[in-house]
C-alpha cells in the first residue's frame, strides 16, 4: 500500500485536523500528526487489518531551529519559540509497507504522548529524545536520561542552541 | 620417615620437624608451581595457535620468576570495609590446608613426610579447611561477588567431597588399609597390579574389578578436577561472571598464596589418584635400580615416577581447562547429586559384592 | 523461627570482564536468581550526532567509523547508502561490488569476534583465540585496502577512497578457501560441545512476538524464526545479483529464540556471507571507483532514512537536510541500541551465569549504543 493510500485510510478514520499530508522536496514524503492525538493514530496503524504496522523501525527527535535567531554578546545564540520534532518511521512486516509519521511541538511546551504501550521499541527512543531534546513524553513508564548522567541539569545537548554548562559536579565541562 | 632421619643427623627433634616441614615446600611445592604456570600458559598458548610468554628468558622461560618479582613488590590492598583479621587469616588457611596434604603423601618409598595409619582420611579431612579458608576470604572481603564466589565454592566443595569419598572407600575395600604407604606397597610390581587393574587381588574377581575400576577413577578425577575449581568446573572463580570469585579483592603476595595453593592443589589430586589407581611411586615396569644392583638408585626412579604421573594428570586438568566451557551453578550441582553420587553408590555396591568372592 | 530473606542488588559493570564494554547492569538478585534487570547506559557517550551537525557530509564518515567499531566497514557503508539516496545519485558498479565485498568480510569479521567472546563468556578461552586468528586475516585484507585495521575511513559518499589493490582479489579467494574448514574447526569444538548447548540452550527465549515489538533486528529476530533480513527484503546495494539463503533460527538444540540459536544463526551467516564474497570476487567488474564522488555534497532540504543490514541489524541513518552543506540531523538508529533494550524480559527467573550468557548471545557494541 502507498503512502497515499494509507493516508486516505486515516483521513477517514481521523479527519483534517489531525493529520496532514507533506510532499517532501527530496527524500521521503511523510504524515504529519498532532501530538496529543498521535498514539491513537498509532494505535490505529498498529491494530487495523489493512495496515498493521506491527513494527517501528525508527524513532527520531529533531530540533527544527526555526525560531528567532538571537544572538548573544559572546557569540552564543538562543532560539526563541520555534517547534521540535519527532519523527516515526514505521513498517508492516506483513503488508511490507513502510510509512513516516511525524509530529511537531512548540519548543516551550514539548509535549508527546507516548507510543511506548504500542511498540516496546519507543521506550529507550523516547528516553532518549527526552534527554538529548527534552521533548516530554506523555505517559512514558519511565521517563528518565538514558545517555546523559542521572542528574545532568545543564540541559538538552541535542538542541542548536545548547551551551555546555561551566561545572558538572564540581568538574569543569568545556576544556 | 624423613622426620627420624633428620632429627638424628641434627640432633634435635624440633630442628628435625620444622626442616622436614620446609622441605616439600621448597623442594617440590615452589619448584612445582613455578614450572607449572609456565606450563600451563605454554600449554594453552599452543593449543591456541599462539606463542605465549616468549620475552623474559629462552621462550620464556624465566616469566614465572619475572611474575613472582611483580607480586612481591606489588602493594598490599586491604580495603577499609574488609575485615581485616579474617582478610589477612584466608589465605594463609588456603594455603595451609592444600600444603598439609603432601604431608601424607609418599613421594617415594624412601620420602614420607609423615607415615599415618590413617593417611587417606587425613588429607580428605586437611582438605576440607580449604572450604573454611575460602568462605572466609569471600566474607571478608566486603564484596558481593566474592561473596556469591564463596558460597559457590563452599557448595560445590563439600558436594564433591561425598563421590570422592565414596571412591576412597571402595578402595578402601579392595586395600583394606587407609595408610598411602601400604596402599601404594599393595600395587608394587608391574602396572597390572595398579588399582585400576584390581590391584593384587587374584583370580576372576581381578578381571571383574577392573571395569568398576575404570568407574572409580573417572568419577574421581571428575569429582577432584571440581574440588580444585578447574574448568569446567571452575564457577567459584568464574572470570566472566564473578570477575575472579573469593579472591577479586586480593593482591599482590596475598593473592599469590591463593594462586600457589591452587597448583599446589592441582598437583595434590593428581598424586591422589595416582597412589589410589595408578601404583603411587612405583613404575609400571620395573627399576633400573634392581637391574644394576645399585639400591640406591631406586628411591629416585621412584620420586620421578611419581611426578612424571602426577604431572601427567596436571596436564590432562590444563587440557581440559583450555578444551571446555564451564557449567552453571546448578548444572555442576547436578552432576554432582543426580549422576556422580548414585554412580558411585552402585560402584561401591558391586566393589563390594566381588571383594566378597 | 522464621528466617528473614532480602533480595540483593548487583551491581554488574562498567567494569566488568562480561559486558562487553561499559554497560552497567543493575540485577535484583533472588539467591543467585535473576528477579530484574536494569541496565545503565551512557558511559560512552561521545555526541556523535550533535558533532554530525558541525560537520560537513563528507567528514561524517569517519565519525561512523567510531559507533560499530567492529563493524566499522558497514557504518559506513550505511551512512553512503542513506546520502545517497538523499542526493539520487548512482554509483558506478564496481563501487557497489567492493562494497559488498568488504561489507560481507566485515560481517565474517564481526560475527567471529561476537562468536569467539560469547565463548569466552561462556568459560571456553581457545574458541576466542581461534576467531581472532581468523579475524587477523580479514583485518589484514582491510589494512590493504584502506590502510587501517580498525576504522577505515574507506566507504565514502559516491565511491570509495581507493581503488582495491592489485593483489587484493587473489588474497580474497585464498581466505575465503582457508576459512572455509575453519567454521567447521569452531562447530567441533564450541557450537556442538555438550557443556555449550547446556549452557545456551532454553536460555534467554525471546518469542517472536515480542521481538518484533521491541524492534529487534538482525540474527536475534531471525534466531527468533523471522525470514527477515534487508539484504533480501529491501535491497540495496548489488545484493539482489547473488544468491545466499537467510539462516532462521530452528530450536534445533532447544526452544526456537534461545541463546544457542542466535548463536548458530551467526554461524551459517558466516557461510552464507562466504558464499557472497566468493560470487562478488568473481563477478566484479572493471571501473573507475572515484567517478561519482560529488565535489561538494549539498543536499536539497528534506529528509531520508536510508538503512541497512549490519552484522548486528538494521543500520538506519536519518538524515535531515536543510539545504546547506551541514547535515541538519542525524539520528542513527543502533541495531545494539534497540536489542539491548529487550535484556530485561531475556533474563528474568534465570541465573547470573545466564546473564552473561543472555548478553553475549545479543552481541551488543557498546560505541554504538552510547554512540
Amino acid at each position: 500500500m502507498t503512502e497515499k493510500e494509507i493516508f486516505e485510510i486515516l483521513k477517514e478514520k481521523f479527519g483534517d485536523s489531525i493529520i496532514e499530508f507533506v510532499e517532501a522536496q527530496a527524500g521521503e514524503n511523510y504524515i504529519k500528526v498532532s501530538p496529543l492525538e498521535i498514539d491513537k493514530v498509532c494505535a490505529f496503524l498498529f491494530t487495523d487489518d489493512r495496515l498493521l504496522f506491527d513494527s517501528l523501525i525508527n524513532f527520531s527527535g529533531v530540533d527544527d531551529a526555526n525560531g528567532e535567531k538571537k544572538v548573544n554578546e559572546d557569540g552564543s545564540f538562543d532560539f526563541i519559540g520555534g517547534t521540535l520534532s519527532v519523527v516515526y518511521h514505521i513498517e508492516s512486516l506483513k503488508h511490507l509497507h513502510k510509512l513516516t509519521l511525524a509530529v511537531s511541538v512548540e519548543k516551550d511546551k514539548p509535549d508527546v504522548v507516548s507510543v511506548t504501550d504500542i511498540w516496546a521499541h519507543a521506550n529507550w527512543h523516547e528516553r532518549e529524545a527526552f534527554d538529548l531534546l527534552g521533548i516530554n513524553f506523555l505517559n512514558h513508564p519511565d521517563l528518565r536520561r538514558i545517555l546523559m548522567p542521572y542528574d545532568w541539569e545543564g540541559g538538552f545537548p541535542l538542541r542548536k542552541d545548547y551551551k555546555d554548562p561551566e561545572f558538572y559536579r564540581g568538574m569543569k565541562v568545556p576544556y | 620417615m624423613i622426620y627420624e632421619f633428620l632429627s638424628n643427623i641434627t640432633g634435635s627433634e624440633i630442628l628435625g620437624a620444622i626442616i622436614s616441614a620446609f622441605l616439600p615446600l621448597f623442594l617440590f611445592i615452589l619448584p612445582f608451581a613455578l614450572i607449572a604456570v609456565l606450563l600451563e600458559r605454554k600449554v594453552s598458548a599452543h593449543m591456541q595457535d599462539r606463542l605465549g610468554p616468549m620475552r623474559v628468558g629462552y621462550h620464556g622461560i624465566l616469566q614465572t620468576v619475572a611474575d613472582i618479582l611483580k607480586l612481591i613488590q606489588k602493594e598490599d590492598i586491604t580495603a577499609d570495609a574488609n575485615d581485616k583479621t579474617l582478610f589477612n587469616l584466608a589465605p594463609i588457611l588456603v594455603f595451609a590446608g592444600s600444603y598439609a596434604v603432601f604431608a601424607a603423601i609418599p613421594f617415594s618409598s624412601s620420602y614420607l613426610g609423615s607415615n599415618i595409619n590413617l593417611g587417606l582420611f587425613f588429607i580428605i579431612g586437611i582438605s576440607g579447611i580449604v572450604v573454611a579458608g575460602i568462605l572466609m576470604a569471600g566474607w571478608a572481603s566486603n564484596n558481593k561477588y566474592t561473596l556469591l564466589g564463596a558460597m559457590r565454592s563452599a557448595a560445590q566443595l563439600i558436594s564433591y567431597e561425598i563421590p570422592t569419598i565414596m571412591i576412597v572407600v571402595t578402595i578402601l575395600m579392595v586395600t583394606g588399609t587407609l595408610n598411602l604407604k601400604e596402599i601404594t606397597e599393595l600395587q608394587s610390581g608391574y602396572f597390572w597390579n595398579w588399582l585400576i587393574f584390581g590391584g593384587n587381588v587374584t583370580g576372576i574377581a581381578k578381571y571383574l574389578l577392573i571395569p568398576f575400576m575404570i568407574v572409580g577413577f573417572v568419577i574421581i578425577y571428575i569429582s577432584t578436577l571440581a574440588e580444585v575449581n578447574r574448568t569446567p568446573f571452575d564457577i567459584p572463580e568464574a572470570e566472566s561472571e564473578l570477575v575472579s570469585g573469593y579472591h577479586t579483592e586480593y593482591s599482590g603476595m596475598k593473592f599469590a598464596m591463593f594462586f600457589l595453593a591452587e597448583y599446589a592443589n592441582m598437583f595434590a589430586v593428581s598424586a591422589i589418584v595416582v597412589l589410589l589407581f595408578f601404583g603411587g611411586y612405583h613404575s609400571p615396569f620395573g627399576y633400573l635400580g634392581n637391574t644394576f644392583g645399585i639400591t640406591w638408585l631406586i628411591p629416585i626412579e621412584q620420586l620421578l615416577w611419581f611426578t612424571f604421573k602426577g604431572v601427567g594428570f596436571v596436564l590432562v586438568q590444563m587440557w581440559l581447562r583450555w578444551t571446555l566451557p564451564r557449567l552453571r551453578v546448578d548444572q555442576l550441582m547436578a552432576v554432582c547429586w543426580k549422576y556422580l553420587i548414585p554412580i558411585a553408590f552402585v560402584n561401591l555396591l558391586i566393589v563390594g559384592l566381588i571383594t566378597l568372592l | 523461627m522464621v528466617l528473614k530473606t532480602e533480595e540483593m542488588t548487583l551491581n554488574m559493570g562498567p567494569q566488568h570482564p562480561s559486558t562487553h564494554g561499559v554497560l552497567r547492569l543493575e540485577l535484583q538478585l533472588d539467591g543467585e536468581f535473576i528477579v530484574d534487570v536494569i541496565p545503565h547506559i551512557g558511559y560512552l557517550h561521545r555526541c556523535f550526532e550533535k558533532h554530525a551537525e558541525f560537520m560537513t557530509y563528507p567528514q561524517v564518515v569517519p565519525y561512523t567509523d567510531r559507533m560499530d567499531y567492529l563493524a566499522s566497514m558497514y557504518n559506513e557503508f550505511g551512512y553512503a547508502v542513506a546520502v545517497e539516496k538523499l542526493l539520487g545519485i548512482e554509483v558506478p558498479e564496481r563501487v557497489e561490488f567492493i562494497r559488498v565485498i568488504m561489507g560481507e568480510l566485515q560481517r565474517i569479521a564481526s560475527h567471529l569476534v561476537a562468536l569467539g567472546t560469547y565463548g569466552a563468556d561462556i568459560g571456553a578461552v581457545t574458541p576466542f583465540l581461534f576467531c581472532f586468528r581468523d579475524r587477523e586475516k580479514i583485518l589484514s585484507l582491510f589494512e590493504m585496502a584502506s590502510g587501517a585495521r580498525l576504522l577505515y575511513n574507506y566507504i565514502w559518499v559516491g565511491g570509495v577512497s581507493r581503488d582495491l589493490p592489485p593483489d587484493f582479489l587473489r588474497l580474497a579467494k585464498e581466505f575465503v578457501d582457508y576459512f572455509r574448514p575453519k567454521i567447521k574447526e569452531l562447530n567441533d569444538l564450541l557450537s556442538f560441545n555438550k557443556i555449550f548447548i547446556e549452557r545456551t540452550a532454553n536460555i534467554g527465549i525471546l518469542p517472536l512476538d515480542v521481538a518484533v515489538n521491541y524492534g529487534i533486528t538482525g540474527p536475534m529476530l531471525r534466531a527468533s524464526g523471522m525470514k527477515w533480513d534487508l539484504r533480501k527484503d529491501d535491497p540495496y546495494s548489488v545484493y539482489n545479483k547473488f544468491d545466499f539463503d537467510i539462516p532462521v533460527g530452528d530450536g534445533r538444540m532447544g526452544t526456537v529464540g534461545d541463546s544457542w540459536d542466535r548463536y548458530y544463526v551467526r554461524i551459517i551467516e558466516m557461510e552464507e556471507s562466504l558464499k557472497i564474497v566468493e560470487q562478488a570476487l568473481n563477478q566484479i567488474p572493471e571501473g573507475d571507483v572515484l567517478s561519482a564522488i560529488p565535489k561538494r555534497i549539498k543536499p536539497p532540504v528534506g529528509q531520508v532514512y536510508g538503512r541497512v543490514e549490519n552484522p548486528r541489524g538494521e543500520l538506519g541513518y536519518f538524515i535531515v537536510s536543510d539545504g546547506t552543506v551541514n547535515p541538519k540531523r542525524i539520528k542513527v538508529r543502533p541495531p545494539s541500541f534497540v536489542n539491548l533494550a529487550v535484556i530485561g524480559e531475556l533474563c528474568k527467573g534465570h541465573m547470573i551465569a545466564d546473564v552473561i550468557s543472555v548478553l553475549g548471545s545479543i552481541d551488543i557494541v557498546l560505541g554504538e549504543i552510547d554512540r
